[in-house]
């Protein structure tokens, strides 16, 4: 163990390590320049647990008739070997619909390591080999080689996470077309005349890009060009109000920038965790107000955005109350971009600025605050 | 985000309550708006699970659907919603009146009063405009035909939100976007999209603040959220059980009975909070006097009523999936338009709204301290009229001399910038040539010019009419677009057999 590792091991404590997956590798984009998260996520600590410990629990719930219909859906997408989902993936890619393909189930019944290494031997096997062993369905194209169309489900990935070996079992598909891999990820959410919810099609598409690139190393770690995997994924989703999937190409090359640059600051944890306190633990077993307590000294970046994206968000949120920051950053930059409220009041209640740099900003606040009492008709 | 609704926000959190941003109501309100709150089943492609739908506050009444995964019983959602709303609208169809388009060449009829629909937030708006999609290319005939009113429903909901989308229209209006553009609260705008924290903020109940009502309206165990998404936690635990029960009671006449109820009762509670605080965001709006070009505006919405009331009529298709590129095009022309002159409409009908301008120096007020009411100017072809006034204005003057400002007080005027003088004190002299609005002859009729010690706005924002952009016609598509696009019977009508695995559409 490096002594960074030792480190995050020790922030962690006893409680086992959050196991990571396409999601919240997806989170980690959402926030970089917070410290507190990058350095919790990087020890793994189980930030659910945390929140709840400390009060502020979070509030990303699932209900079950979602998680119902995305599996009902996926089911009847995968049916017939892939059939349907060959046919749909073909079309969209412009290459002629494969007379059959292999259908890998990579899922199952190993342990990690070993399913890792499976994944990585048949995926690589399929680029050179000629159909690949271990398949379930043994009429391939009789051309065979590297030509041949394969599917492979629940391929088990690995990431390096802060130095951490995370693995994703993501319900995708990566179908060899044309020689090439693509990432084929069923979401249950509707496409009603093209369009999608944006957020939803945002979030889909961080996260197909964080398999992209995890299959992108896997081929790298055999000795294979990475570029074999394609940046533009296939989404397939149920058009308009039907359970009728279609599929859409999303081209995730900026997602990949965002989740690399992302994934490289937090392999360079040892230079965060300079800016944090030697005797910084984290562990949810501790107590509740030592927990509090020991998080203030890890500086966080709170924003509005992260209701959505972290776990820890509603403590965040309360502890930087008073901050600018809180009303969303297009408030702060509109206040000159000032952190504390009362700064700000007491600015436009006509203080005089102790940064000359701020005396522009003072300026425009003391306006501000005299052009609104004079339309509320109340003294200024 | 302007410096002084910032500004607003960030006082809101020092008093904890919420802050006026403006002085009159932005909006029309309806008499008897109908209040419509849906809610909708996780997980499916817009999927109604319940509604609480009325026009007065003790009439809500309660849809349900017992198994919203079921065709049949969504388009029978679809009817009852029809049921209420279609005579609702309906009622709006009494009386007409007459008047005079394209400078007098041509007379027209509009409903003296059009309908107004309420929902809690943007994803309601969202909802009904799935709803409408879904419903309005249904057919009363073939393999899978379904009551008359229920496509019907479809094009008047189409209808209500495509109208929504335009600036300034106040015929289907989601309660936390209303209520927004009144009050400033102490959180952020993705906070603000929750109904009851955002009422917490504006009106916190006893002596709460209005960051501790706004946390425990967060609480989905103590307020439900306002849809159309429903609690997590209540689906699980409530919901999956119940709606399994009614589904396992069969043919069983009682134990349905029975199921049903339960079903009523707990979707009741979860829509009744929402339906209250529409009531009381409605009376908060109602408390605010509207604003004098309100009516003006709402008469766009009457016209819009109007024209698509007769379209129905004389049997015209529904609206299309989607625009084709010149209709596109022209479109989002005139949402622009409508854009900017809802801007320059509220800054005329309300003085804060006018600070945002003044704070940027597109507009000042200023004291008159000379006035020259008869001057006229001589060196044209033909003398005349062109008074000036002096004005001192503490406000940040950045307007150019030679640019033409209008005064919401006066705007029939236009005023020329002649000079501009900063002096002591911060304090600017504006000189300014007036011409407009003053008789024919070469005396101003009394009243007419500004007189010294009036205390006046002068702004860039004009309100003065801009006419729109021309565009091609639908035969003229260019080419660069898709060219004109395949007779509109082939493009507007759906697949008129949907296949046999559709539920919805
Ligand atoms: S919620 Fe807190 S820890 Fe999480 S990203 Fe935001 S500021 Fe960082």
């Amino acid at each position: 163990m490096t002594s960074s590792e030792q480190r995050l091991a020790t922030i962690r404590g006893d409680t086992p390590p959050r196991r990571h997956n396409a999601r919240t590798i997806a989170a980690l984009t959402g926030n970089p320049g917070c410290t507190r998260r990058a350095v919790l996520d990087g020890a793994g600590v189980d930030k659910p647990l945390l929140a709840e410990r400390i009060g502020f629990p979070a509030r990303f719930g699932q209900s079950r008739f979602a998680i119902t219909r995305g599996n009902v859906f996926e089911a009847q997408v995968k049916a017939d070997g892939g059939a349907e989902l060959l046919r749909l993936v073909a079309e969209r890619l412009g290459v002629p619909v494969p007379a059959a393909a292999s259908w890998t189930d990579l899922g199952g019944r190993d342990d990690v390591t070993g399913r890792e290494e499976r994944s990585a031997a048949l995926l690589t096997a399929a680029l050179t080999g000629p159909a690949p062993t271990g398949t379930e369905t043994p009429q391939a194209d009789p051309a065979g080689g590297t030509d041949a169309a394969a599917l492979f489900d629940h391929p088990l990935l690995g990431l390096d996470v802060a130095g951490r070996r995370v693995y994703l079992e993501p319900d995708l598909v990566a179908a060899r077309l044309g020689g090439r891999f693509h990432v084929v990820e069923v979401k249950s959410f509707a496409v009603i005349d093209g369009q999608a919810d944006p957020a939803k099609l945002a979030a889909a598409a961080v996260q197909s890009a964080v398999y992209v690139l995890a299959l992108r190393e896997l081929l790298a770690a055999g000795g294979h060009d990475p570029r074999l995997v394609s940046h533009e994924v296939v989404l397939v989703c149920p058009a308009d109000f039907t359970n009728r999937p279609v599929a859409h190409l999303i081209d995730v090359r900026k997602q990949l920038l965002v989740v690399r640059r992302q994934l490289d600051r937090m392999d360079q944890l040892d230079v965060l965790l300079t800016g944090v306190p030697a005797d910084f633990t984290a562990d949810p077993a501790d107590d509740a107000t030592a927990l509090v307590d020991s998080l203030a000294r890890v500086r966080a970046n709170y924003a509005p955005d992260c209701l959505a994206s972290c776990e820890l968000a509603y403590f965040c949120r309360h502890e930087a109350g008073g901050q600018t920051g809180t009303l969303g950053r297009p408030v702060r930059e509109a206040l000159g971009g000032i952190d504390d409220i009362d700064e700000v009041l007491a600015l436009a209640g006509g203080d005089h600025p102790a940064d000359p740099e701020r005396a522009e900003a003072a300026a425009l606040l003391r306006t501000a605050a005299r052009l609104r009492a004079d339309a509320l008709g109340t003294p200024a | 985000m302007s410096t002084l609704r910032a500004l607003a926000a960030a006082q809101a959190v020092a008093a904890g309550v919420a802050q006026p941003v403006a002085t009159v109501r932005h909006l029309h309100l309806a008499t008897r708006p109908l209040v419509l709150v849906p809610l909708a089943l996780a997980g499916e492609a817009n999927a109604p699970l319940a509604a609480m739908v009325g026009s007065a506050p003790g009439q809500g009444r309660l849809l349900v659907v017992p198994q919203p995964r079921n065709r049949d019983q969504r388009f029978a959602f679809a009817a009852e919603l029809a049921a209420v709303a279609l005579p609702y609208f309906d009622g709006y169809r009494a009386g007409t009146e007459t008047i005079t388009v394209d400078r007098g060449r041509e007379v027209r009829q509009r409903y003296l009063d059009a309908p107004q629909v309420l929902v809690p937030n943007p994803a309601g708006v969202t909802f009904l405009r799935l709803l409408g999609r879904a419903t309005r290319f249904r057919r009363v005939d073939g393999d899978y035909p379904v009551p008359p009113q229920v496509p019907l429903l479809g094009r008047w909901l189409t209808f209500l939100t495509e109208r929504a989308e335009r600036p300034g229209s106040s015929m289907l209006v989601a309660m936390t976007q209303a209520l927004t553009l009144h009050w400033a609260t102490g959180q952020s705008a993705v906070e603000d999209l929750h109904l009851p924290a955002l009422l917490g903020w504006i009106a916190p109940p006893g002596r709460m603040s209005g960051a501790e009502a706004a946390a425990l309206a967060e609480d989905p165990a103590v307020c439900p959220p306002a849809g159309p998404a429903t609690d997590p936690e209540f689906d699980n635990r409530l919901l999956a059980p119940a709606i399994e029960a009614y589904a396992a009671a069969g043919d069983d006449e009682a134990a349905r009975a029975e199921a049903y109820a339960e079903l009523e009762r707990l979707l009741r509670d979860q829509l009744t909070p929402t339906w209250e605080l529409m009531w009381r965001g409605v009376g908060l709006l109602r408390a605010l006097p509207p604003g004098a070009r309100v009516a003006g505006r709402w008469e766009g919405d009457r016209d819009a009523f109007t024209a698509h009331a007769e379209h129905v009529d004389g049997g015209g298709a529904p609206q299309p999936r989607r625009d084709g590129a010149v209709a596109a095009a022209a479109r989002l022309h005139r949402l622009e338009r409508a854009a900017a002159s809802y801007a320059v409409q509220r800054a005329y009908d309300d003085p804060l709204v006018m600070a945002e301008h003044r704070l940027t120096g597109e507009a000042f007020v200023g004291e008159v301290v000379l006035a020259d009411p008869a001057r006229v100017d001589d060196s044209g072809k033909r003398p005349v009229l062109r008074p000036r006034i002096q004005l001192v204005t503490t406000d940040p003057v950045l307007v150019p001399v030679g640019a033409a400002l209008s005064s919401p007080a006066r705007s029939g005027q236009k005023a020329r910038v002649v000079f501009v003088t900063p002096v002591a004190d911060g304090k600017t002299e504006v000189v300014l040539e007036l011409s407009g609005g003053m008789g024919r002859g070469l005396t101003a009729t009394p009243g007419s010019v500004p007189e010294v010690g009036e205390r006046l706005c002068y702004t860039t924002l004009s309100e003065a009419y801009v006419p729109g952009g021309t565009f091609p016609t639908v035969e003229e598509t260019p080419w660069t677009h898709g060219g004109p696009p395949t007779p509109v019977s082939a493009v507007d009508m759906p697949d008129p057999d949907p296949a046999p695995d559709e539920e919805w559409a």
